[in-house]
């Protein structure tokens, strides 16, 4: 069995993912209805990893939940949590279990969740997960060269945030993250769609869309309140005044209508740019209302392939 | 007393790769006592990277490297023998190699490994500069230690926390990774970090935990006395 999100980028389908957190707890059923909203609506759907820092059900094991329910699973694995030998060996269990798409990330700093006094591993960084598990799949070698017994085959993600400083270096660190072979990115949350298009276009230039399948990062606003905690408190997040002042100006109730309406005109450009291979919507506990974006973004049904 | 070693010539010419014109630094004090950067050491280095085909246009002993305002004083008077030279050639702890980067343009690459502070940390007060990693890599972050001063201790960074020249953590701390691409920028060196840096071996200092020294006070690497 190969990645179903593998086979569609690479028959040029635009690609279209989710994202869902395991819940707080081993609330199966909670997780079960969270997801049921997304299965025939996205291509895979993310499983965040302590996201946030806040410890939740194991992102491997909300993610064979996923595949026992029909749905594809994109495992995302932060460095934060584990050594490298926690690392190699997670990664053979979900293989063996049948995943097959797996997000590497360095994650969010320990300080930010609820274990602040926590010792963060950091014995890797992301780019050095990526360069493991593609050493694992190509050679089919663990990091200290000795001989995987059925190496994973795993079809490898990485992150990207465009709208980090210092700006004119983050192109050249996707750069990095691909070369160390990254087959597909998930940028951060798109707000400020200038800075976007600057970045994909200094992408596009010096040919990383040709190496690699760029997928666009969006969320949709559910309330200006959510608007202006993401400008303010999130790290690495790029929330314009004009996007606060265009969701304040919305008639009263109808806020949310405008987030959406935000992020159908994002789909709808995203769909034309140059070297964009898809979208990945986070829909952080809106994963009711996937369906409704999905038709109106006109990107359903779902290829089959 | 800082423990530090020196590092093998192979890794020590590597970095002074495409570079001619090297002028040498040691320290009167800790790297004097472990024997990895005392007078006798640099000028041992110096035949050496002369017999590889390196010109040593000078050398010089400071009392001590970590000293900030000592080396800002001394690097003044010494700053046209200096000035000349593709980069600087320090033997001295991390924090030591980081004095030096901070006061001066010039490229600097460190000449040895920190294995243990002993309990102390030098004469730079103001932050935490170098965490005995036991494998040097101010080489190619400018001077700038990310093992020590990014919060999470990156090999590639800057991460998507880094806003504005700080760190996601807090705004009190500067993004190091920030100031690493600055600094490799002026230097036109920042190719250096398009590199890819395999996982660190974190079992050579005293980051792992164990004790990396013997009673005598005798530098060990890989369980084998140096």
């Amino acid at each position: 069995m190969e990645s179903k999100l593998e086979k569609i980028l690479k028959a040029g389908h635009f690609a279209f993912t989710g994202e869902c957190g395991p819940p707080k707890g081993a609330n199966v059923d909670h997780l079960k209805e969270k997801i049921s909203h997304l299965k025939g609506m996205v291509d895979a759907v993310n499983i965040t990893d302590n996201q946030t820092s806040v410890v939740r059900m194991s992102s491997w094991a909300a993610s064979i939940i996923l595949l026992q329910e029909g749905i594809e699973p994109n495992f995302q694995m932060v460095c934060r949590d584990r050594n490298r030998l926690a690392i190699q060996s997670d990664i053979l269990g979900v293989y063996a279990m049948g995943i097959r798409n797996m997000l590497c990330l360095s994650g969010d700093h320990q300080s930010f969740g609820n274990h602040p006094e926590a010792k963060g591993v950091f014995d890797l960084d992301s780019m050095q997960l990526i360069a493991l598990v593609k050493k694992m799949r190509d050679e089919g070698k663990f990091i200290n060269n000795e001989e995987i017994d059925v190496p994973p085959k795993l079809f490898i993600g990485a992150a990207c945030n465009p709208f980090a400083d210092p700006f004119e270096f983050r192109v050249h660190r996707l750069g990095m993250k691909i070369d160390a072979g990254a087959d597909f990115i998930q940028t951060q949350c798109i707000y400020n769609m200038d800075k976007f298009r600057e970045f994909m276009k200094m992408a596009v230039d010096i040919g990383l869309h040709e190496k690699c399948y760029i997928l666009a990062g969006i969320t949709p606003m559910k309330s200006v309140g959510m608007a202006q905690y993401l400008a303010k408190s999130v790290p690495g997040m790029d929330v314009p005044e004009s996007l606060i002042k265009r969701l304040k100006g919305a008639e009263k109730g109808k806020v949310a209508e405008e987030g959406i309406k935000f992020v159908l005109e994002q789909i709808e450009e995203f769909k034309e740019m140059e070297g964009v291979a898809g979208v990945h919507l986070m829909a952080i506990e809106w994963e009711h209302r996937v369906p409704e974006i999905a038709e109106r973004a006109g990107v359903l049904p779902r290829p089959k392939v | 007393m800082l423990i530090s070693e020196q590092k093998p010539m192979e890794e020590i010419l590597a970095s002074l790769h495409n570079e001619q014109n090297i002028f040498l630094i040691g320290c009167k004090g800790c790297a004097e006592g472990c024997e990895s950067g005392g007078e006798q050491q640099v000028l041992e280095l110096k035949t050496k990277l002369e017999e590889n085909g390196k010109t040593i246009i000078g050398y010089t002993m400071f009392d001590m490297v970590c000293d900030e305002p000592l080396v800002k004083t001394k690097l003044k008077y010494i700053n046209d023998k200096i000035e000349p030279a593709d980069s600087l050639l320090i033997l001295c702890c991390g924090v030591g190699i980081q004095t030096v980067a901070a006061l001066t343009h010039k490229v600097v690459h460190p000449g040895c490994n920190t294995l243990s502070l002993g309990g102390a940390h030098a004469e730079w007060r103001e932050a935490e500069r170098c965490m005995e990693c036991g494998d040097c890599v101010l080489d190619y972050t400018g001077g700038l230690c990310p093992i020590a001063r990014c919060s999470k201790h990156l090999l590639h960074g800057p991460c998507g926390g880094s806003h504005d020249g700080v760190c996601e953590v807090s705004s009190d701390i500067p993004c190091v990774w920030h100031l690493i691409v600055d600094r490799l920028s002026k230097q036109g060196r920042l190719s250096k970090l398009k590199e890819f840096k395999k996982p660190k071996n974190w079992g050579l200092g005293l980051i792992a935990g164990s004790p990396k020294r013997l009673q005598e006070g005798v530098p060990i690497r890989d369980g084998k006395q140096a």
